[in-house]
């Protein structure tokens, strides 16, 4: 393996379950929508959690040994401000305590820079994280056009982990210009005329790519597959129009099923791509937002061997829709009727804090003397176990499969009824536990499921992440997979 | 080390139960001054005659005062106990070790929940600060779990398990509209229950125990002085418990169609008791129906039916209260109400009348056997608690 040659060595996509048809927009209010769905995380989902599961994939797609020296974690959706929310992803993913934890959230271009700090690190192997929750009020072209969606992109030299996409070139061009913009919390961005920020944008675009093609020494009509993506959709299109590329070069941008994942857009992309790519191909990403950044990275033979655990086309292809009306509750911009039962207490920050590994990398125990699994993990075993025969025992990346299964209408929950099975894991161990992202007409005893990390309320601001069971739908399953940290 | 039990040492002289209902009007203390002052006048006795008190509440006051504020008892030991929905028993068992221990005369275990304040329906639990990651699950939903596994179990459609467990409701509902202190107290069919929408699972709301407001009191002495109070008292012959370990919900083998807390709280039981043969000596039995299916699974775990069979047992009828066995003839926590800390005395107030036979007549058993059993859970299936009390007129 060559070292020193930096580039890409995983990547990982997480797109939610549910999709808004953009017809029930205009269908509802005479006016808004359009063509296509979008993509929607779940009630019990924020940027955070969809950023632990889109870097799960990228994770589990490589040898479970691969280092991860630094995290970055880009959103313009933070669920906390002053408190990082790198350091949750950091923690479900049982990453180690030396390895930093940042964020670097609120625009939509921190995700590419993120991603160009950990290209140009001196060495190490770094995680960027990008993940977007994408709002706008009902019939806007943010609410249509938007989508809800995370990326991983693991970046190094090759020398833990092979690259399989290297980079060539990068070029960027900035400027100060108001063309969109948001105040935070708020669910509306605001725009100034759409003329002005293509008149703005389009030469910045064409800045950073002439001198990222310079910098590479290729031509335009020699790139395979080019990302082009931005916060303004005439502008992307006009300057994508303007790059010199072959005509079908120009790479999906996911708008008809997906929507713009904001900060999540240019890690989409550059799975979609990925996904695809065959050695030797050259590949760019520009991304125009407050300015425009290009990257072109040139495949290598890496990626003939290079496998997705959970490839993006799959997770595109097996969406489960979602009616008009939850959407708008699911973003809080209709307040609907609350169960009527007491709201859960805040998680106690103390008790989330001595159970992290159980709370937020699903680590149980096994009693070494009966093999017994125990979740949560237990000091003392059942059936006569002793103090202090205790392993870790970690389940997130084990399958299971569902026992028996009941639904709770009387349960609080914010989307009621709550779907709960008892799930017996693969290779032993059992709990009862909430599944996600599922009907409860779809689950069946004897179904297949899988582990997802999910934010299952907030009280007194305190988000409460732990996990929860989702079906396996399209994917290959877990069964007999090397779990990562599997005996630590 | 073995439990030994304390068969015919404690005597039941004086009880005392409020009717349960949603008493908008009654708090706490009015529940358990009544309960209290038909358990005095039940005995003979004033409240300063009583030696000790025990209390058993979940969660509607802390500490004794909650009891003696309201009584103003002077310079008396009053003990809260809460162990889930089996408190009531839990007072009662401590109170009767109390007096076998030799340290009291006379005391007193008394009852009460005040559920009717939170508004909310259903049963709420305190909020103890924890790290996030726990069940959200009602009880319910968790007994709703019995229902599938039990029919898988033993090869019985669940649609025909759905009419058995309505057919208990119907027949808890039938006891209840002949006790006047019952918070149900109108017939409903097996049909009716069963067209009902589910809540959890293939519960029904009317699957599951009414929620009520209630207070209970016994009042025990040692077996010897038992006659200065009564010409008919109850002898305790046994009362066991069991606090599971939480197996169940962690352990691959555990299948959901049995309690194995309340086999094992029934197996202690019946040891104590001398009991070889339950469905044969056990005249009547209160057990804690919080939902039909509960029931249902309990008449094998008690040792009533054998594994598998319970479910034609009850559609023959033996279960009713003109079948060998009555179970729940005061119309069981699903037509009487479930204050849960009170529970398990109102159960026990149903064996005082019954083997007094002193219940009214449109509801009184006529049996030639002896021993009134019963049993109070608490918690859900693979993470529970489990009393089980037996009690005859006679001693031996």
């Amino acid at each position: 393996m060559i070292s020193g040659m930096r580039g890409i060595i995983s990547y990982g996509a997480y797109v939610p379950f549910r999709r808004l048809d953009r017809a029930d927009i205009s269908k509802f209010f005479g006016s808004g929508g359009g063509k296509g769905t979008r993509s929607v995380a779940s009630y019990d989902e924020d940027t955070t959690s969809m950023g632990v599961e889109a870097a799960r994939v990228a994770l589990r797609s490589i040898e479970p040994t691969t280092a991860v020296d630094a995290l970055w974690f880009a959103t313009t959706s933070p669920s906390y401000a002053d408190k990082t929310n790198a350091t949750t992803i950091h923690a479900a993913l049982r990453l180690d305590r030396n390895t930093p934890a940042f964020d670097m959230n609120g625009a939509v271009r921190s995700s590419v820079g993120a991603l160009r700090i950990a290209l140009a690190l001196g060495a190490g192997n770094a995680l960027v994280v990008a993940s977007d929750i994408r709002t706008g009020l009902p019939t806007s072209a943010d609410e249509a056009d938007g989508g809800d969606a995370a990326s991983a992109v693991i970046v190094g030299d090759g020398s833990s982990g092979a690259v399989i996409a290297e980079l060539i070139g990068s070029g960027s061009a900035t400027e100060e210009f108001t063309d969109r913009w948001r105040v935070p919390g708020q669910t509306r961005s605001k725009l100034w005329e759409e003329r002005f920020g293509e008149m703005v944008y389009v030469p910045l675009a064409i800045e950073a790519w002439n001198a990222a093609l310079k910098d590479a020494g290729v031509e335009a009509g020699q790139i395979d597959k080019a990302c082009v993506s931005g916060t303004h959709g005439r502008a992307v299109r006009v300057a994508a129009g303007k790059l010199g590329l072959k005509p079908e070069a120009l790479a999906d941008d996911l708008n008809a099923t997906v929507g713009n994942a904001g900060a999540a857009q240019v890690g989409l992309g550059l799975a979609r791509v990925l996904e695809d790519a065959k050695p030797g191909q050259l590949v760019a990403l520009a991304v125009l937002a407050d300015g425009a950044d290009v990257l072109i990275f040139r495949v290598t033979e890496a990626i003939t061997s290079f496998h997705s655990v959970r490839p993006l086309s799959t997770q595109i292809a097996n969406g489960g829709s979602l009616p008009y009306g939850k959407f708008l509750s699911w973003r809080g911009v209709v307040n609907v009727e609350p169960p009527r039962r007491p709201e859960p207490n805040r998680t106690s920050s103390t008790a989330a804090y001595r159970r992290e590994e159980w709370k937020y990398a699903f680590v149980g125990s096994r009693d070494e003397t009966t093999g017994i699994v125990h979740m949560p993990p237990a000091r003392i075993g059942i059936k006569g176990g002793v103090e202090g025969d205790m392993v870790p025992a970690a389940m997130a990346d084990v399958g299971g499969t569902v026992l028996t299964f009941t639904v709770d209408k009387l349960a609080y929950s914010p989307s009621p009824p709550i779907v709960f099975a008892v799930v017996d894991f693969d290779g032993g161990g059992r709990m009862p536990i909430e599944l996600t992202d599922c009907d409860p007409t779809d689950v069946t005893i004897g179904a297949r499921v899988e582990m997802t990390f999910r934010r299952l309320f907030a009280a007194d601001d305190i988000h409460n992440y732990f996990w929860k069971a989702r079906l396996v739908r399209g994917e290959p399953d877990n069964k007999a997979r090397v779990v990562r940290g599997a005996s630590a | 080390m073995a439990s030994h039990g304390i068969k015919d040492r404690v005597a039941i002289v004086g009880m005392g139960c409020t009717r349960f209902a949603e008493h908008w009007d009654k708090s706490s203390d009015d529940l358990v001054i009544e309960a209290t002052n038909e358990a005095f006048a039940s005995t003979g006795v004033g409240k300063q005659d009583i030696d000790a008190y025990w209390l058993g509440t979940a969660q509607t006051g802390m500490a004794g005062i909650t009891l003696s504020i309201p009584l103003k008892l002077e310079g008396k030991p009053v003990t809260r106990v809460e162990n889930f929905c089996a408190t009531g028993s839990e007072a009662m068992r401590q109170a009767a070790y109390a007096v076998a221990s030799g340290a009291y005369d006379l005391v007193a275990a008394v009852g009460v929940e005040k559920v009717k304040d939170g508004g909310y329906q259903g049963l709420n639990s305190f909020p103890t600060p924890t790290d996030g990651t726990n069940r959200t699950l009602t009880a319910a939903a968790m007994f709703s779990l019995l229902l599938p596994a039990y029919a898988k179990k033993y090869g019985v459609d669940e649609d025909e398990i759905r009419k058995v467990i309505a057919r208990i409701g119907s027949k808890n509902h039938y006891n209840g509209a002949r006790n006047v202190r019952a918070q149900y107290r109108r017939e409903m069919s097996a049909e009716q229950i069963c067209s009902m929408p589910a809540v959890a699972g293939r519960l029904a709301v009317m699957d599951c125990a009414g929620v009520a407001d209630g207070s209970a009191a016994v009042i025990m002495c040692r077996a010897e002085d038992a006659h200065k109070y009564t010409d008919k008292p109850l002898f305790i012959k046994a009362l066991s418990f069991v606090s599971g370990n939480g197996s169940g919900l962690v352990d691959p083998d555990f299948d959901f169609t049995t309690l194995p807390e309340c086999a094992m709280a029934a197996e202690d039981a019946y040891h104590q008791a001398g009991v070889t043969d339950p469905r044969g000596e056990i005249a009547m039995a209160e057990v804690h129906d919080c939902f039909t299916v509960t029931e249902l699974v309990l008449m094998e775990d008690l040792g009533f039916s054998p594994r598998g069979q319970a479910w034609k047992e009850v559609l023959e009828g033996s279960f009713d209260l003109t079948g060998d066995l009555p179970v729940n003839t005061d119309g069981g926590l699903k037509s009487f109400g479930h204050p849960v800390g009170a529970s398990g005395l109102r159960m026990l107030y149903e064996v005082w009348l019954q083997l007094r036979n002193e219940a009214p007549p449109e509801r009184q058993i006529t049996t030639n056997k002896k021993l009134g059993l019963t049993h109070n859970l608490g918690g859900y299936p693979g993470e529970m608690v489990s009393f089980v009390g037996i009690f005859g007129a006679e001693k031996g």
